[in-house]
């Protein structure tokens, strides 16, 4: 079985984090908040994690409504 | 929706300081564990609650971005954020004579810090009239700050026409909000306001402890926070973040009282700030027509309720306002709250320096019969004195 393939997105702040996560939840997007895997961030925060199959769908609920820093794969 | 079920036997006509009493709803949101800033699933629950409080003034005040908002502990550290954040040696502010020492004491600091200072005179009842803001303004005016609605007289000021003439003249205009979010329509785009201080504990229903400051999109780069601290994000970095709302919430927040505040906000919205104010003026008609056909009491402030919030000083002929407060407690269970109410200005406006008033400030869970009530007591307070 091919392994499951993620994508998260970094916010300024957990105050970011959260907006974004209600969002997908209105949306009824699937994703999880993790904490910032430590190869891709120094921070003491949490990201939002979605499959790779729901990153445009992420994207486009997020766009203009909160402001991710970066969307690295995993 | 019914008030906390704890409430005394007592008329609380004290609302401009603080509400009371408080929605149920409130009191339950504030039970609860609020654990610190962590990514484990207790701490975000915390963090979902702020969120949801951001969120729902937001929709109040008419912002399409909760981010925008900081949380502060009353709306006067949120004017001791926007103040001294924004005004430098140098620049010009505008003022009206109508302003609570929130605004007065930080503008009065700076001014010894060689910011320059008009402070536009108002009508006697409290109105300050656009026309005099546009004489005011000088090439190095940076800000007009006005009070949306006075403390004392509850004189409500034109905010949206003030907007218009800071945005059409380029500068920056806040608005302090502590007597108006959530008993007065407010909408920062419409009104163009750039900086926003509000109090939690009045009319937005929530605890004492809890406040904060609407700060529009690109303000923030130059608008320096009052502390600096731990935030919880860019842990890396030992400057404070530039982005909102972390720039202006450092160390961990009250969550606690936020809750109840998000509690409070969701009660105004469910009720409608429309039908609050509908039932706050008339309450304030009421009573105002009731003293007008009492002898001997002098009533400050526009004569009709739809210019003014729920906020009536008056006095009476021959009683001193503390003596009057304290008749009113003692006999007859009337809180309310008399002298000067921290707005020397508004008082000299009004010509009720050093005397001061009896300030009634009423509120959504008043009633009729309680204004009738008042109106005997005044009744017989103002029949043992002399009249002037």
């Amino acid at each position: 079985m091919e392994q499951q393939k993620y994508i998260v997105f970094l916010f300024p702040s957990v105050s970011h984090t959260l907006k974004a996560e209600k969002i997908l939840k209105e949306q009824g997007i699937a994703h999880k908040l993790i904490p910032v895997p430590r190869h891709i961030g120094s921070d003491c925060g949490v990201c939002l994690r979605v499959t790779a199959d729901r990153q445009d769908a992420a994207e486009s609920a997020l766009q203009g409504r909160v402001n991710w820093e970066e969307m690295v794969f995993l | 929706m019914q008030p906390d079920p704890g409430a005394d036997p007592i008329i609380y006509f004290d609302n401009a300081a603080t509400s009371w009493p408080k929605p149920a709803e409130m009191i339950e949101a504030m039970i609860g564990g609020s654990p610190g800033r962590s990514g484990h699933h207790r701490s975000l629950d915390a963090g979902r609650i702020i969120l949801e409080t951001r969120e729902a003034l937001a929709e109040l005040f008419g912002s399409n971005d909760s981010l925008r908002i900081a949380f502060t502990k009353n709306a006067t550290e949120a004017l001791n954020i926007a103040l001294p954040g924004i005004l430098h040696s140098g620049d010009h502010v505008i003022t009206s004579g109508m302003e609570h020492n929130s605004v007065m004491r930080p503008l009065r600091f700076l001014e010894t810090q060689g910011v320059q200072i008009s402070v536009v005179s108002c009508s006697g009842d409290g109105r300050l009239n656009p026309e005099d803001v546009l004489a005011a303004i000088r090439p190095q005016t940076r800000l007009l700050v006005v009070t949306h609605a006075s403390n004392v007289t509850g004189t409500i000021q034109p905010i949206a026409e003030l907007g218009q003439i800071v945005r059409d003249h380029g500068f920056l205009f806040c608005v302090d909000a502590a007597q108006t979010a959530g008993a007065l329509p407010i909408h920062v785009d419409e009104m163009a306001i750039d900086l926003l201080a509000f109090s939690g504990h009045k009319s937005l229903f929530g605890p004492q402890g809890t406040g904060g400051l609407y700060i529009r999109e690109g303000i923030e780069k130059h608008l320096q926070p009052l502390m600096m601290g731990g935030t919880g994000s860019r842990s890396e970095f030992e400057v404070q973040p530039d982005f909102m709302p972390d720039k202006y919430e450092s160390g961990t927040p009250n969550t606690i009282g936020l809750a109840g505040l998000g509690a409070g906000v969701r009660f105004v919205l469910a009720e409608g700030v429309e039908a609050i104010r509908s039932k706050e003026e008339g309450l304030t008609e009421r009573f105002l027509k009731g003293l007008a056909s009492l002898k001997g009491i002098t009533v400050y402030g526009p004569p009709d309720a739809a210019s003014r919030t729920a906020v009536v000083s008056f006095n009476v002929a021959g009683v001193s306002p503390s003596e009057a407060s304290l008749e009113l407690d003692e006999r007859f269970g009337i809180l309310c709250r008399p002298g000067l109410h921290c707005a020397p200005a508004a008082h000299r406006t009004i010509g009720t320096f050093s005397r001061g008033t009896i300030r009634f400030g009423f509120g959504y869970f008043n009633n009729d019969e309680e204004i009738s009530f008042a109106l005997e007591a005044i009744q017989s307070l103002a029949g043992g004195s002399t009249e002037q």
